[in-house]
């Protein structure tokens, strides 16, 4: 006696959440019922194998067929085919578009292209998850990519009004879209010790200073920035950025610099001497990746020269994270005391920014 | 002109890319309805149009309202090919028909295609106006209500019942056409939805005429059923009880109601039973296996079927009523003879109720089951000769139910329905239904006045009476063991009842009920024709006796002695038929407390095997105490106290009762003496016989937290939550042909059936406490080897905390029950029609003297064998006689539209719909409920706003990349019920209750990539309201409070 055909059908549909977990994870069938027997469904609800197959058989079915709409979120929730509770609706989204940090990493920062999804069986073997749950990671990239890349306004509104995420995870996109429209290196052996979380956090600090949007605006207040593009970097502000170079060209200029800096600083830091004596390194390394970022390959390398320039500088020497707040600090502050330096409110776009940056890219 | 009905379209959207250059559509709307046809303008490049289009106003008569559906198609204007079909949407107007019901259909529908499933959705907004003037309904019938609930729907009150009303329509199906041939899969599946809806729309105003001359104005209990009989046509019956009915909030018709005394009502309605009886033929001898000890593998002290009894008919009263029931029959027997019966007295034939649930007071004694089967083939000539064809052989069928009926001293049939299994050119109609006896106050008119008010309500006591046997004890139709009821001690009661209706709400029961389920597989040989019908016949009764057998040991196996809502369903393939019974078994307290079972071995000499014997019996006394604990079946020391019984003394008296009836037992019971007098016997004597014991163990109770019945609420539970899951469950398997014997195919068929069960439980764990209301099992057998098993019910949670308490509060609320049942009593006194005392006749048994030879045939020898078990076989070859004799006679059916030309008295009595009403605002609904009980827990229901009847057909070529057979089954139901939602929503309601899918016909072809569904799915819309709501509103609005008890049970 062979099963040609066995459905069930809810008039509310039935979303077993961690089944919807192991298709995400893109487990076959199989090895998804042999998953749950080991979780002891079994024996807490006495069913036998056939049913635990027949019960994932069913749900792999529901949610394949709810992936058509989980592409586009607004189409599930107008659809009519499949009555799902709003709270359910959210959870199923959510869940779809949730990636893994593993995953993430291998992928921030390039192009979200067909050379790269050839790459993902590369990434599913280094990273453990399975192909499938790749491609479904990497197409939700593309597709938001694609959605919300010519789109005027905050991304992060566009990204949660067509796909409908929470506030975080669409935060999350919109490093990523970010990320991958700049095409930021960040798979560099040197950045592996950084997070999404910590690019992330840049990325959003770069999204509020330095791009279009952020012209002329509160750079804390998105709504208004309505009609402005968040993807693209402010290519007027990264050609000023040019500007800058005179704070370590001009050697009376960089010799005053420091004079504030330490001044100020003198029996407040731990590493004072270390700080004296790297200043002039320190300094050039921050103006000169400012002064770089009008070609689009040292923007691409951002990262890896903030962490060459000023990270691991200041990690070799053992700096506690509060030195670097303090000396950071003082460093873009003092710029303001420098009588013959014109670009103050260049410098603080700048350097408010970075500093956040560095501040997060400064840990093991 | 009775009509206008006027069309808008508002917008599309999630509309497929029809044109892959732009990937856009330039979508427009036809609509249609009769031979008119209307369009939008053509939307240019967009997937979500905005139409906005004028009112399309169709002028048309109101017949043509009820049959034809409106038609929407959308398509892709092409300004080179012809236009593309995108889909359809058929919208059934009736709802708008009638007044109290919908005024307009507002919403999105899902445009559906039978080839591609649902294809975005268009905005529609429909309206009728029905010109007031125009008071004649001609061969309309607007504003007669319909109800696919079975009992009296919540926000009504009955004021008459006045009987069974059926009718058929027979077409050609259009799949069979030539034509078929050379047009394409879409065009097919359209014209026959097309057809059906049309058929139905006929269908329902036909019956709707027949209410009118009953001077109803409402259709409860309506049934609808497709016959595909394939090359010899499609059927499409339907069954319904016609009744008057009032709205209850409406105070206008309530004083008038009142008052209106029709004092006609000569004799006391007690001593003149309701005069709806007769009795007729059996064709396939199904109510034989009624009472009978045999000599099968083992033996059997009760009869399979039993009948229950009479409170208020004592022996002496018994004369009257039999003497009125022969005048009638010779009464009507002149009626017949004077020519073709008038519809009028044809209706009156059949006093069958096709409810399950009744108005307080109306059932009195239940009998038993009642049920009548009968093989016919099909014929493959189109006949236009013989249009009445399927007419006749329902006809048939009811007569042999009204006869069995009246053998068990009972006057109408209740619960009843029909069914039909076809396999190629062989069907089995069926019927059954539960006899009764009816209390007369609805079904005459007439008022009661006070005094005989007491006396029905003396002579039923609360909770026992409907099981008092029916019969005269000393003349019963079968052997069966009586006993003083256990609850009032003063009427006799057999001691086990099956029955095809609810439990009554004022039942008293003790412990939980549980689904039970009879499984059965017969083989048979591939024959034609005539002989196939033949083979079919003979298995039959086999069949119909040993699910029987079986139900009665699972019955015993729990410890329960009544069953409710039995359904058997035969169910006829190519080369086997399949039987399969569900029912939900309960322990009445008025009936006698269940023996166990015995096993008995045939070679006691064998030591090992009487050691296996022990073993088994052991198991089985296990499991039968193990059952009663599940069930919390306690009798009757414990219960008493849980039901708040008010005496002590009767349990006493009732033990001592028992003792007498066991004692008795000795005269009745002479074949066997094992232990226990009034144990249950299995003997067993070959394998076979060790293979029904073992299946009778297999079965697995749900795990804990669950509970699965049959029926619209579970006797023991009755603090419902709001939460509920209606589903369909779908299975089909293969079965290998190696290893086809009985024995193979019965473990196969009873596998399906517990692991679909276990998959359910599993499946809906997160809501346990919970039960599974209203299973509905459908067995069908596709092709060979192929078993499809569909069942649809309602998982409902309850609160289990609250049901440690609720012993108390039942008792309280049944209390409290008989207070409003007797208040609801003198509220609505008013009852039924005297006229139909007389017409209510006895037509002689004779009544279609083609069938006579069977008729006359087989009812007597059922009686003779049913006392004599030894007979059986004798009854078998008597069958098979009769069947050859049957066979000779097969009429060879026919298809045609039946044409009744009715001339409908005019009616005017207000039913024309009010035209200033505003349309059912503030009801804007995101989830539709769906559920196949009467009910909603934890709301109210305040407006049903019409029937739900849909048709589909989906067809697909791409069988594999929609996912295979369950990809595609799955999808195709998924948007059946989208579809229904949709509808109910644009009506302005929040859910469908009493829903059913009654046809659910899957044909695969894997080889060519294709496959085939046609589903048929109905209900009754309705808005409700959660009661925490409407506490709210009611002390807003005192007026509301009319009707306390509506939905009392479930308080939140």
């Amino acid at each position: 006696m062979t099963s040609e055909l066995d459905i069930f059908v809810g008039n509310t549909t039935l979303i077993d959440e961690d089944v919807y977990r192991l298709w995400l994870d893109g487990y076959s069938v199989n090895d998804a019922v042999a998953l749950r027997v080991r979780s002891g469904i079994l024996e807490q609800t006495g069913a036998t194998a056939g049913v635990l197959q027949s019960d994932t058989m069913d749900h792999y079915r529901t949610f394949h067929m709810l992936e058509r709409l989980l592409h586009a979120p607004p189409k599930l929730l107008h659809q009519l085919i499949f009555q799902i509770p709003p709270s359910r609706q959210a959870l199923l989204i959510e869940r779809y578009y949730t990636f893994d940090e593993a995953f993430v990493r291998e992928v921030l920062g390039k192009k979200l292209s067909k050379g790269t999804k050839k790459d993902l069986d590369d990434i599913s073997t280094k990273t453990g998850i399975t192909l499938k749950s790749c491609r479904r990671q990497f197409d939700n990239f593309k597709r938001v990519f694609k959605v919300v890349e010519e789109m005027r306004g905050s991304l992060v509104d566009n990204i949660q009004q067509h796909f409908l995420l929470s506030d975080r995870l669409a935060r999350d996109y919109a490093a990523i879209v970010f990320f991958a429209n700049n095409r930021f290196e960040t798979g560099k052996k040197k950045l592996q010790y950084l997070s999404f979380g910590d690019f992330a956090f840049c990325a959003e600090l770069m999204i509020q200073n330095w791009t279009l949007g952020a012209v002329g605006e509160a750079p804390t207040d998105p709504d208004s920035q309505m009609d402005d593009m968040d993807v693209d970097l402010d290519k007027e502000f990264l050609q000023d950025l040019k500007e800058l170079k005179v704070l370590v060209a001009d050697k009376d200029l960089l010799d005053l610099h420091k004079s504030l800096v330490c001044t100020a600083l003198r029996g407040k830091l731990s590493v004072f001497s270390e700080m004296e004596t790297n200043f002039k390194n320190l300094s050039r390394g921050l103006v000169n990746v400012a002064a770089k970022l009008t070609h689009n390959k040292d923007v691409r390398d951002l990262f890896v020269d903030l962490v060459e320039k000023f990270v691991e500088p200041c990690r070799s020497d053992h700096w506690p994270l509060s030195d670097v707040r303090l000396f950071l600090n003082q460093y873009s502050v003092s710029v303001h005391s420098l009588d013959g330096f014109r670009h103050q409110t260049l410098w603080d776009r700048y350097m408010g920014t970075l500093r956040g940056c560095l501040l997060r890219l400064y840990h093991d | 002109m009775p009509g206008k009905l006027k069309v808008k379209i508002v917008a599309g959207r999630h509309l497929p890319v029809m044109d892959r250059a732009s990937d856009l559509t330039d979508a427009f709307v036809e609509v249609k309805f009769g031979n008119t046809t209307f369009k939008t303008d053509v939307y240019l490049k967009s997937l979500n149009p905005q139409w906005n289009s004028e009112w399309f106003k169709f002028e048309v008569d109101d017949e043509d309202l009820q049959d034809e559906p409106l038609q929407i198609t959308v398509l892709d204007h092409d300004t080179y090919s012809a236009n593309d079909a995108i889909g359809k949407v058929y919208i059934d107007i009736d709802p708008l028909l009638y007044s109290e019901a919908a005024t307009v259909i507002s919403g999105w529908f899902p445009i559906y295609d039978t080839i591609h499933g649902i294809r975005g959705e268009i905005n529609v907004v429909v309206k009728v106006d029905l010109f007031n003037d125009l008071n004649r309904f001609r061969q309309s019938s607007c504003g007669v209500k319909f109800f696919c609930t079975t009992s009296i729907p919540k926000c009504y009150r009955a004021v008459v019942i006045h009987g069974f009303v059926e009718e058929l329509v027979v077409n050609e199906d259009p799949e069979y056409q030539w034509i078929d041939r050379i047009r394409t899969p879409r065009a097919s599946n359209e014209a026959r939805q097309r057809l059906i809806s049309l058929m139905s729309g006929e269908l329902q105003r036909k019956i709707g005429l027949k209410v009118l001359e009953m001077r109803g104005n409402a259709v409860v209990g309506y049934l609808q059923c497709f016959d595909l009989e394939g090359e010899s046509g499609l059927v499409v019956r339907a069954i319904g009880t016609a009744c008057t009915l009032d709205k209850l909030s409406s105070p206008a018709t309530f004083l008038p109601a009142c008052n209106s005394p029709s004092k006609e009502m000569k004799e006391s309605p007690l001593v003149h039973p309701p005069s709806h009886g007769c009795r007729s033929t059996h064709n396939s001898p199904i109510h034989t296996a009624t009472g009978s000890r045999l000599t099968q593998s083992f033996s059997v002290s009760v009869p399979t079927l039993i009948y229950t009894g009479m409170g208020s008919g004592s022996a002496g009263k018994e004369g009257g009523p039999f003497k009125a029931l022969l005048r009638q029959q010779t009464q009507s027997a002149l009626e017949q003879r004077g020519g073709s019966p008038h519809r009028f007295c044809r209706r009156r034939e059949f006093p069958f109720l096709t409810l399950t649930a009744f108005p307080p007071g109306l059932l009195v004694h239940v009998g038993g089951v009642v049920s009548a089967r009968s093989v016919k083939l099909l014929d493959r000539i189109h006949n236009p000769d013989e249009p009445e064809t399927r007419d006749a052989w329902w006809a048939e069928i009811r007569q042999e139910i009204k006869s069995h009926a009246k053998a068990l001293g009972c006057h109408a049939v209740v619960g009843y329905s029909e069914s039909t299994s076809i396999c190629e050119e062989v069907c089995i109609l069926s019927a059954s239904g539960t006899a009764a006896v009816l209390s007369p106050r609805f079904l005459q008119e007439g008022t009661v006045d006070g005094s005989l008010e007491q006396r029905v309500e003396e002579n039923l006591p609360v909770g026992c009476g409907f099981c008092h046997i029916p019969y005269d004890e000393l003349n019963m139709p079968f052997p069966a063991h009586l006993t003083h009821c256990y609850n009032c001690r003063k009427q006799k009661v057999p001691d086990v009842l099956f029955t095809t209706i609810d439990l009554p709400t004022d039942a008293v029961v003790i412990g939980k009920g549980c689904l039970i389920q009879a499984r059965l597989c017969r083989l048979k040989k591939k024959a034609q024709a005539e002989a196939n019908a033949t083979a079919i016949s003979n298995l039959l009764p086999f069949m119909e006796y040993e699910v029987h057998t079986q139900l009665m040991n699972k019955l015993k196996l729990k410890g329960m002695n009544a069953l409710f809502g039995l359904r058997i369903q035969i169910t006829v393939g190519e080369n086997m038929l399949m039987g399969l019974a569900s029912a939900t078994g309960v322990y009445l307290a008025a009936l006698p407390m269940p023996g166990g079972i015995q096993i008995a071995g045939k070679t006691p000499s064998d030591g090992s095997y009487e050691q296996h014997i022990s073993h088994m019996q052991k198991k089985i006394n296990d499991t039968i105490a193990k059952n009663k604990e599940l069930y919390e079946i306690n009798p009757p020391e414990v219960s008493e106290e849980i039901i708040g019984s008010p005496i002590p003394e009767p349990r006493q008296r009732s033990r001592l009762l028992r003792s007498q009836s066991e004692s008795s037992d000795e005269v009745t019971e002479l074949d066997l003496s094992h232990g226990k007098k009034d144990a249950f016997v299995l003997e067993i004597d070959d394998t076979d016989a060790m293979e029904d014991v073992h299946s009778l163990l297999t079965d697995v109770p749900p795990p804990s937290g669950f509970y699965s019945c049959n029926t619209e609420i579970m006797p023991g539970i009755n603090n419902w939550t709001s939460e509920i899951q209606m589903f369909t469950s779908v299975r089909v398997v293969r079965l290998s042909s190696l290893n086809l014997t009985n024995q193979a195919l019965n473990k196969n068929f009873n596998g399906l059936c517990e692991n679909l069960l276990k998959s359910l439980y599993f499946k809906l764990r997160s809501m346990t406490p919970c039960c599974l209301c209203h299973v509905n099992f459908t067995v069908s057998l596709p092709e060979d080897e192929l078993i499809q098993v569909t069942v649809t019910a309602v998982a409902i949670t309850f609160d289990k905390n609250q049901a440690l308490q609720t012993t108390k509060a039942h008792a309280e609320k049944s209390l409290q029950r008989a207070s409003t049942d007797n208040e609801e009593l003198l509220q609505f006194p008013l009852e039924l029609c005297s006229d139909s005392v007389p017409s209510h006749a006895f037509p002689a048994a004779k009544e279609h003297p083609e069938s006579a030879s069977s008729n006359s045939g087989t009812p007597a020898a059922q009686r003779a064998t049913s006392v004599d078990y030894s007979s059986f076989a004798d009854r078998c070859s008597s069958w098979i006689e009769l069947i050859k004799l049957k066979a000779q006679t097969i009429r060879r059916g026919s298809i045609k539209t039946t044409v009744t030309v009715e001339k409908a008295s005019p009616m005017g009595d207000g039913n024309f719909r009010n035209r200033s009403a505003p349309p059912c605002a503030g009801s804007t609904v995101g989830v539709v409920k769906m559920t196949p009980l009467s009910f909603i827990p934890g709301a109210k229901i305040t407006k049903y706003l019409g029937i739900i009847n849909m048709f589909f057909i989906r067809e697909t070529t791409s069988l594999r990349e929609e996912g295979g057979v369950s990809g595609f089954l799955h999808t195709f139901i998924a948007e059946v019920f989208a579809m229904v939602r949709a509808h109910v929503a644009a009506l302005g309601g929040n859910a469908v209750v009493s829903y059913i899918m009654k046809q659910c016909v899957f044909m695969e072809n894997p080889s060519k990539n294709q496959a085939q569904c046609l589903i048929n799915v109905s209900g009754d819309a309705v808005v409700f309201v959660r009661e925490s709501d409407l506490e709210v509103m009611s002390t807003q609005q005192p007026a509301v409070n009319c009707q306390p008890t509506c939905t009392g049970e479930v308080t939140t």
